[in-house]
Formats: structure tokens, sequence, C-alpha cells
């Protein structure tokens, strides 16, 4: 793969790549998760739900965490002007973590489980990530360098990439039965790091976002600008002492509930932030919508308003009493997954990948209906998830409970439409990456076989 | 525009609050001193290693394609459970589990269900909009 395009930061590339296929599986499991809702027993002998749940989360996560990390790498390059300090340490990184990926994911098809809720995996296999992330921390601020005078989104991979193995090291320390000796005990510290995993992993994905909408403005003041810099410490706040409301319910410490309620309500900063710049934003929007990369932006803003909403509404513990553990949570999972770090991820892997040793990816007709195809389908997605969520709450609070499985059988509606928006939605994304995948791959073979190299590889 | 001086000494003000917080919550647990029975220590490790968590809630939190089963034992009790893992369902399979192992699971329910409810409808609502169990 080396071979792929000799002028560009190569390696960061492979793991954008690694992160398109990673989605590609994600996709699949995640609709064969959905028919087995629909079609009970459906694999039930070889492939139980189980086994998919976690094959569909890790493949997910596994795509976050891949084209985050390639996104990065590329744009600190291009941030600094310099090469990555060592692009060894990039390749024993992306093995490291290619080769565990793939173990992992055998794991689960053997039936071997980590166990936990919900990105899980057998602790060994924890510790070439580790390593894996450790060389990353290394490499990234050997590339950096300087930490004098840096925009806004060098701090926010800063913050990412340290906060990311943290969480990660703290996810673990259920092995030591201190921790996991009891159930609240042991999820009071997951969720504590999972919540704040996320945010780590938002800290990289943000962070590029900035970098890439400076590049297409063509403008970087913003990048040095107070009101970027207020906005990043109100996400670092959250990140930090914000997951309590996860576990609103759990019968933990009440401390946690009241830091966590009154840190979540900060969001509305955000929030009006979003709304304050709406109007500059579209015309900005109209300006540049003809590139590829900045499409995903402008969706993933209008996903970041719905999900913050939606995650607002739900750090109130009084509401979260009713979404807790029903499909809300869902929504909330899928609109920053799919519609906020997915579409952003997307936006930089077309930046990235859209051109190389074969020139630029033709894109047609089909991209621009895949486009919208998307969007309206995880909304149709999302708001079936919000309806069936609701379901579930009315069956949670009311007085005589009908049975789990006549409850389950009752919302079975939503369920049915929320596989064909899923399909669609899975479909609609493999159409819009396929050809980008498809180009790298054919790049790769047609430098194996010498052919002629298009001067456009160099961007 | 705020200095690199003031940026850090936010950055570092943030994250010595954090890990404050952090170490004071592992060495203060809302359990603490809390020791169960080698059985339910045993049932802990036997629900990870089916991925029971993949269908099924405890405190709301994990899969929804199975009930939560925070409070299974004291709604349902042992021999519920124990049918349920013998026969399965139409989409739980079956998991071939050894005696030990269903009694491991059933201990560790017992000692879930000990901790506390997750049904929402006995939870206090205030008007401030904070919530008591």
């Amino acid at each position: 793969m080396e071979l792929l395009n000799n002028k560009q930061p190569v390696s960061s590339r492979l793991f954008i790549l690694s992160g398109l296929l990673l989605l590609s599986a994600g996709l699949i499991f995640g609709l064969t998760g959905m028919l087995q809702y629909l079609i009970p027993g459906f694999l039930k002998t070889h492939l139980s739900f189980e086994k998919i749940r976690p094959l569909h989360v890790s493949s997910v996560v596994f795509w976050i965490i891949f084209a985050a990390i390639g996104s990065v790498t590329n744009y600190v390059q291009q941030h600094t002007g310099r090469a990555v300090y060592s692009r060894l340490l990039m390749k024993i990184q992306w093995f490291l973590f290619s080769i565990t990926t793939i173990l992992i994911l055998i794991s689960y098809c053997i039936g071997v489980f980590g166990g936990r809720e919900y990105w899980e995996f057998p602790p060994l296999l924890a510790l070439p990530i580790i390593i894996g992330w450790i060389l990353f921390i290394f490499n990234f601020i050997k590339s950096v360098a300087t930490f004098r005078n840096q925009p806004v989104y060098v701090w926010m991979w800063l913050t990412g990439v340290v906060f990311f193995l943290f969480t990660f090291l703290e996810s673990y320390l259920w092995v030591f039965p201190y921790f996991r000796n009891n159930i609240v005990n042991d999820m009071t510290i997951q969720w504590k790091s999972y919540g704040s995993m996320v945010g780590a992993w938002n800290m990289l994905i943000y962070g590029c976002s900035i970098f890439l909408m400076e590049k297409i403005s063509g403008d970087n003041k913003y990048g040095h600008s107070n009101i970027a810099f207020a906005l990043y410490f109100t996400g670092l706040f959250n990140l930090m002492f914000n997951w309590g409301h996860h576990i609103y319910t759990l019968p933990s410490h009440h401390f946690i509930q009241y830091i966590s309620y009154t840190v979540s309500m900060t969001e509305l900063v955000i929030l009006g932030r979003i709304l304050w710049k709406w109007k500059s934003s579209l015309s900005e929007a109209k300006k540049h919508f003809h590139y590829i990369a900045f499409r995903f932006l402008v969706a993933a803003d209008w996903w970041v308003f719905l999900t913050l909403l939606l995650a607002i509404m739900m750090s109130i513990p009084g509401v979260n009493v009713y979404t807790h553990g029903t499909h809300v949570t869902v929504a909330h999972t899928m609109g920053a997954t799919i519609g906020i770090n997915s579409f952003l991820l997307l936006a930089f892997a077309f930046d990235i990948l859209h051109v190389n040793c074969l020139g630029a990816v033709p894109y047609t007709k089909y991209f621009s209906r895949a486009f919208w195809i998307t969007n309206l389908s995880l909304f149709v997605f999302w708001i079936s998830l919000i309806l069936a969520g609701v379901e579930k709450a009315r069956w949670l609070m009311s007085a005589n409970r009908i049975p789990f499985s006549s409850m389950m059988l009752q919302i079975r509606p939503l369920f049915y439409i929320l596989f064909i928006s899923g399909f669609i939605l899975a479909s609609a994304l493999l159409i819009i990456i396929y050809p980008l995948i498809k180009r790298q791959f054919e790049c790769y073979f047609s430098m194996m076989s010498n052919t002629t190299v298009s001067s456009e590889a160099e961007i | 525009m705020a200095t690199d001086r003031q940026k850090v000494v936010i950055a570092v003000f943030l994250s010595v609050s954090f890990l404050f917080y952090s170490f004071y919550l592992y060495f203060s647990m809302p359990f603490k001193g809390y020791i169960k029975d080698q059985e339910a220590c045993d049932g802990k490790m036997v629900w990870q290693h089916y991925n029971c968590n993949a269908c099924h809630q405890i405190y709301g939190l994990g899969g929804y394609l199975g009930p939560d089963l925070t409070n299974e034992y004291s709604l349902k009790g042992k021999d519920v459970i124990n049918a349920f893992l013998i026969s399965g369902t139409s989409t739980m399979p079956v998991f071939h589990m050894s005696e030990k192992e269903m009694n491991d699971l059933v201990a560790f329910l017992k000692d879930v269900d000990r901790t506390g409810s997750a049904d929402p409808r006995t939870f206090t609502i205030y008007p401030n909009g904070t919530i008591e169990q």
C-alpha cells in the first residue's frame, strides 16, 4: 500500500481506507441485527444477536477510530507543512490496529467476548490498542513539534489523543476485583470512562472539521479566535464531567447526578451559538456546496443541532427517567455516530482520498442523489427510533405492564420502518463510499503493474 | 485574544479537577467495602462470558432485544430464570450452560437485585429536574 501515492502522506490514507472498509462491514452487521428484530430466530444458531451486536458496534467504533487517526495525521502534516515525525511508527500502529481489529471480529464470531456494554472485547486484545495509541501520541506530539500559538484544532487533537488513552485504560479497571465486585461500582466507572471516551474521539473529529472548514473557506482567523477557544473549553468541561447523564438511574452517588446535570446544561451555550450562526452558515453553505467534503460538513451541522437538542433534554434527570433504557437513547447514539461522526469523517475521507494516483474520483449524479437519500433516510430512521422509545417509555411507566414480548410486538411496525429506512441509509452510504474505496485499490494495482501515474496525484 | 499562558492555566485547572474527581470516585465507590459471595462473583463473569448485555439491560443499560434483568430475581424468581436459561426463547439461543454456570448467574442476578430498583415508576422527580430513587 506504500505505493498508493508516493507524494502523499500514504499511511494516513491507509487508515482512512481501512476505516471505510470497517464502515461497510458495520452497516451490513447493523442490517443483519435489525433483521433479527423482525425475524425471531434469524441466524440464531450460528450468528445470534449477542454476536451480531458487538460485530456491528466494534466495526463502527473502529471505523471512527481508524478514520479519525488518518484524518488527524494527514491534517497535522498539512498544518505544519512537514511529513509526520515517523512513518515507521504509523505503519506499526496501523499494523497493530488492523491485526487486533480482525482478531476482535473473529473472537465475536467464535463466541469469545469481553461482555461489557457497549464496546467490548477480550481484555488481552486491548493491549495492542494501548501500545498503538501510545505510538500515536508520541508521533503526534513530535510531528506538531511546538505547541506555542497553535490554533484551536491542535489543542483539540492533543486533548483527544491524551483523553482517549486515559479513558480507554479506565474502561479496563473492571479487571480488578475492587472495581467489579459490585455492579453499581462497576457500572459507575464503566460509564465514566465510556462517556468521556466519546468526548475524546469527538475532540479529534471536531478539530479536523475546523481545520477543513478553514481550508475550504481560506480564512484561518476562527482557529485562533476567543470564541473558538471558549467553545473548546466548554466541550472539554463536558467531556470531563457530564458523563453522569448515562447513569442517573443507577443508585450511585447523588453528587454525580448534580455535577453532570449542571455541566450538561452548559451545552446550551453551544446550541445557542449554532442558532446564532445559522444564517451566516447557510450563506457559506451555498457558496461551497459544490465541494463533496463540504456537503458532509453542512449535513453534520444539522445533525449536531438535532442531536444536541435531544442530548440536552436527556441530560435533565427528570426527562432521562422516561428516555433511559428506551430507543430514544439509541436515536441519540445513531444521530451522533452517523449524522455527526460519520458525516464529518466522510468529509475528511473525500477531502483526503478524493484525488489519488489515478486522478480525481469520478462522481456522477448518483452521488448527489445518494447524499440526499442518506440524509432523508437517516432522519426517518432517527424519528422511528424516537417513536419506538416513546412507546417503550409508555410501557415502562404504565401501571399494569403487559409482558415485554407483547410490548415488542406492539412496536414492531416501527421496527419495519427502522429496517426499511436503515436499509436505504446503508445502501446510499455504500453507493457514496464504494467509488472512493474502489479507486484506492485501482490505484494500488495500477502502481503495482507500473502503469502511468497521473500528474494529478500531487495535490 | 487570550494568550497561550491563559489557555494553559484553564486547561491545567480543568485537568487537575478531572483527575481529582476521578481518583475521588475510585477511592469512594458508591458501594465501598461491598463483598459479594464467590458464586455471585463467578456469575458476573458468566454474564460477561455469554455477552448477556448484548440483549439485556441492567439499570437500563445494555441491549434492547430482551428485557431489563435488574430486578428479575425478585420479580420472577430462580426457577423462571433457570427455565429461560435451559430452554431459550424464539430469539434467545440455548447456551448449554453447566449447572454451576446457571447457579452462578442466578446468584449474580440475585446480587444485582439487592442493589436497588430499576423501575422508573418508583423514582421521585423533583421540580428542579433532579430525581431520587
